[in-house]
């Protein structure tokens, strides 16, 4: 003791210290280790986290909107849909050139579909504007190029947008030149100086020309100015009205309303949506009664998992028990009986429920033979959710069975022994001895079934019918067939942050640690 | 020293090869998503084996046209289109053609003159529904019956589904709203060209609701197209909704008492889209397997195997005889005069509107 205390830090036999020498070594070791299981980490990050991970961003992800409409949703920011009115001609006519490009680009349409998830009706409104953009703003085209064949020259936009005077000048007119342009060489591969400017560009010029009395334009060339001195006199045309006789809807204050609404890049309307809620200019509100439907189907599924867990325990802990307590060759004929729905098709074995179960099928024809139902009264056991249970209790069996065997097996039966011999009856003695011990078994099989059924959708699918269908029923049907992945992206992520808080709960009720796989 | 050899010629033909596809040569081996099944089968026999002849070109078939939309999304994100033709019904087209997922197509340029000299665009005339759809077959979702467990008045009219007392027993409809709120309409007294109009309002739709509760109870909602025939073949339901060519084979091949009930049939259309993002080469070879599987005897030849209407109007008056029953398939066509004597026009712009809408509805009804 007195050692220790006088020469300070302890040394190894290298005269470092003793500490750092041991840290050093553990550091060897776990570095070791680390690249030991590195390759399964970096396997599970490619394969599983970032995929997941991307998947579940898209709940969020929103650019759409303002990638396609850029001008428009930023000059959106000053209209008040509490007035009723329709944005102003500057909304519209931003809107025409935000067009025109995602028309070129075929963007438009997918903004369609994407906003048609929110209002019904924007798909083949924006189908159908997109058809007829390229004429919005001919008026203006015309007059330029009457007053001065030089308008229709690529060779003298294009040098005229090079001008250094001309960006303080015409600000919108060069933007519009460097969209059309940008979009034509990426799009086609055409030569801007080879091809007339789209009637957006015409537009714009007339706004700077019109709007740009104090703008100094002596730098430009002398047909700008000539042209600014006769825009006073052009026919004009009003863009709303123009796109509203394309389609009404341009008019109507909720489509606009939806277009403000989703500009930000990113928004949380998916989430809203998956709990039967809509997003609104201010906050947020319920669906209308006929179209709720998210939070049933959750309530359902957990409902109906719960439900398939225990039918699972009380069907599978007697067969466990029996696996665990036979002699040799019979437990393992038993276990190849367990084992064997493992080695059908998943989609055979439903389809035989459906056999069985159908108001013409096996059971029905039985229970009708033996008088038990009348004829014309057959049970209904399958297109409801009794058929889904039936089925996924069947299927799932086995991961209960499993755990709960290999946690049996380690199950002294001396105890059991000991307990009767100390006077305890049967009941008593498994339920004070037996059933404690088998307890992490029970755990750990009904994590596996529940969360295994939570995701389940083939069989629920094929034997659920209408009232027996599971929330991943919807999330297949908006990956395969609406394509709205952003909505089944947040059904999935709440569907995923459920499982982790029931897992949660779980580890603080029953403790994790009394969940065994076996030994 | 061989090992060397063997890599240096092969890069050396890799490298000829791709110098070779530049030219504006055709990759020679393309792979083609249809739905699998009969439905393969009759592509094979009457597309793809007559063109792998005549060309030497290897043909993969892929049966993913159920998942083709959500497939094709993903291999265009990902940067890597793997199909080269896919088959598709003409609402997924569609889609595919609004999200940009598939090649716009120049019909009177890419696709070949009719026999009888009309322009591939008169040809197909109104099938032409997207930019990017080929038009193949025309089918429909119609209906069929047991005839023994119809009583002794055979049904003839569609509304015979919402009869309960006339015609009792389960009645199998498909799970999604398309067909069965128009059909709801149709049996509620909406004049045919009325049904969108109305559908179009909330009163309408409640109203196709309203008729659809009078036989929820009734109702085995299916929704994979073979399910219809095997609940009518088990005797679980007494008429029941589905493609034509599922009844055609029920009826005929596998001769069950079941007969067709035509009335108030809504066409439907398939055929082939060619994704965007192939490389030329692959490009090229898809449309020139196009401008082929598309002409008028081709799609005339189809219809040998499978109870599908060709979808050019020059293909009609070829149509024969069935290759293995050897019956005339005329008769069986939807397209056929006498069983289309009252047909319902799909309206594709419409549903591609309110799809999204009223399929929330429809499940939201359904699970009430």
């Amino acid at each position: 003791m007195t050692d220790t205390l006088d020469s300070g830090p302890v040394l190894a036999a290298d005269g470092r210290p003793l500490k750092a020498s041991l840290n050093r070594a553990l550091r060897r070791q776990k570095m070791r280790s680390m690249m030991l299981i590195a390759p399964l980490l970096i396997f599970i990050m490619f394969t599983f986290v970032i995929p997941i991970g991307q998947m579940l961003f898209r709940s969020v992800e929103n650019q759409i909107v303002s990638d396609v409409l850029p001008t428009t949703t930023q000059m959106l920011h000053d209209w008040d849909a509490s007035t009723g009115e329709r944005p102003s001609e500057d909304v519209f006519a931003a809107l025409t050139k935000d067009m025109m490009v995602a028309v070129e680009k075929k963007e438009h349409t997918r903004l369609g579909s994407r906003l048609n998830y929110e209002t019904t009706g924007i798909s083949s409104l924006f189908r159908k504007t997109g058809r007829r953009v390229d004429d919005m703003g001919e008026v203006y085209t015309e007059q330029f190029t009457a007053l001065d064949p030089t308008w229709e020259n690529p060779v003298f936009w294009a040098d005229l947008v090079a001008l250094p005077d001309a960006a303080a000048a015409l600000p919108q007119t060069l933007a519009a030149y460097a969209s059309f342009s940008d979009t034509i060489i990426s799009e086609d591969g055409d030569d801007p100086r080879e091809e007339q400017p789209w009637n957006t560009v015409y537009l714009s010029l007339y706004q700077d020309l019109s709007a740009a009395s104090a703008a100094d334009l002596s730098a430009l060339p002398a047909e700008v100015g000539v042209a600014q001195a006769a825009v006073g006199g052009f026919e004009t045309q009003n863009l709303g009205d123009a796109f509203t006789k394309i389609d009404k809807d341009w008019s109507s204050v909720e489509v606009w309303e939806t277009i403000h609404t989703y500009s930000p890049d990113f928004t949380n309307g998916y989430f809203l949506n998956s709990i039967d809620r809509q997003k609104t200019a201010d906050g947020s509100e319920w669906r209308g009664e006929q179209q709720q439907i998210y939070l049933t189907l959750f309530v359902r599924t957990l409902i109906m998992s719960m439900t398939i867990t225990i039918s699972c325990i009380l069907l599978g802990y007697p067969v466990a028990w029996l696996l665990a307590n036979l002699p040799m060759r019979t437990a393992n004929l038993l276990m190849i009986l367990v084992l064997l729905p493992f080695w059908t098709s998943l989609l055979v074995r439903t389809s035989a429920w459906k056999v069985l179960l159908q108001q013409q099928g096996v059971i029905n024809d039985i229970v009708v033979w033996l008088g038990l139902v009348a004829d014309d009264n057959r049970l209904a056991l399958i297109n409801n959710a009794t058929g889904t249970i039936i089925a996924m209790t069947h299927i799932l069996l086995p991961f209960m069975i499993l755990p709960l065997y290999s946690v049996m097996k380690t199950v002294p039966p001396t105890y059991v022994r000991a307990a009767k011999s100390l006077g305890a009856t049967n009941w008593t003695a498994f339920w004070r001895v037996y059933f404690p011990q088998s307890v992490p078994g029970i755990g750990a099989g009904s994590i596996l079934v529940f969360i295994l059924s939570i995701g389940y959708y083939i069989t629920p699918e094929i034997v659920g019918g209408t009232k027996g269908v599971f929330i991943s029923n919807r999330i297949a049907y908006h990956i395969s067939s609406s394509l709205n992945w952003g909505l089944a992206a947040a059904l999935g992520s709440i569907l995923l942050a459920v499982v982790m808080l029931l897992y949660w709960a779980y580890d603080r009720i029953v403790g994790i640690d009394n969940v065994k796989l076996g030994g | 020293m061989k090992l060397t050899t063997t890599l240096l010629a092969s890069t050396a033909m890799t490298l000829a090869s791709s110098v070779a596809f530049a030219d504006g040569h055709m990759a020679n081996e393309m792979t083609i998503v249809s739905w699998g099944g009969a439905y393969s089968a009759s592509q094979q026999a009457a597309y793809h084996d007559p063109y792998a002849a005549n060309t030497g070109v290897t043909i993969v078939n892929d049966e993913s046209s159920a998942e083709a939309v959500a497939k094709l999304r993903a291999m265009n994100e990902a940067g890597n289109v793997t199909w080269d033709v896919v088959d598709v019904v003409a609402s997924d087209a569609i889609r595919l053609c609004d999200e940009g997922l598939a090649l716009e197509i120049d019909v009177d340029t890419q696709l070949a003159d009719g026999d009888d000299g009309s322009k591939a665009s008169d040809d197909f005339g109104d099938l032409l529904v997207s930019d990017c759809f080929i038009p193949q077959i025309v089918y429909s979702t119609t209906a069929g019956y047991r005839t023994d467990l119809v009583g002794d008045t055979a049904p003839t009219t569609i509304c015979a589904f919402f009869d309960t007392d006339m015609y009792p027993g389960k009645r199998s409809l498909e799970k999604r709203p398309i067909n069965n709120m128009e059909w709801a309409l149709l049996c509620d007294g909406v004049a045919k060209d009325d049904v969108y109009d109305v559908l179009e309002t909330e009163e309408g739709q409640a109203q196709a609701f309203a008729k659809l509760d009078t036989i929820k109870d009734d109702v085995v909602w299916w929704s994979a197209g073979a399910d219809t025939p095997q609940l009518l073949a088990d005797g679980e339901v007494v008429m029941g909704t589905t493609y034509n060519g599922r009844l055609f084979s029920l009826i005929e091949e596998q001769k069950q008492p079941v007969a067709m009930l035509w009335d108030a049939q809504v066409f439907d259309l398939d055929g082939w889209i060619i994704p965007a993002g192939l490389s030329p080469e692959r490009e090229a070879r898809a449309l020139d397997y196009i401008m082929f599987a598309t002409d008028t005897q081709r799609l005339a030849d189809q219809a040998k195997y499978i109870s599908y209407g060709p979808a050019r109007a020059s293909s009609a008056p070829l149509v024969g005889k069935h290759a293995t029953l050897g019956i005339d398939m005329a008769q069986h066509m939807p397209t056929d005069p006498a069983n289309a004597t009252n047909t319902f026009l799909y309206n594709y712009e419409w549903w591609a509107d309110y799809r999204d809408d009223l399929d929330a509805k429809f499940q939201a009804w359904l699970a009430q």
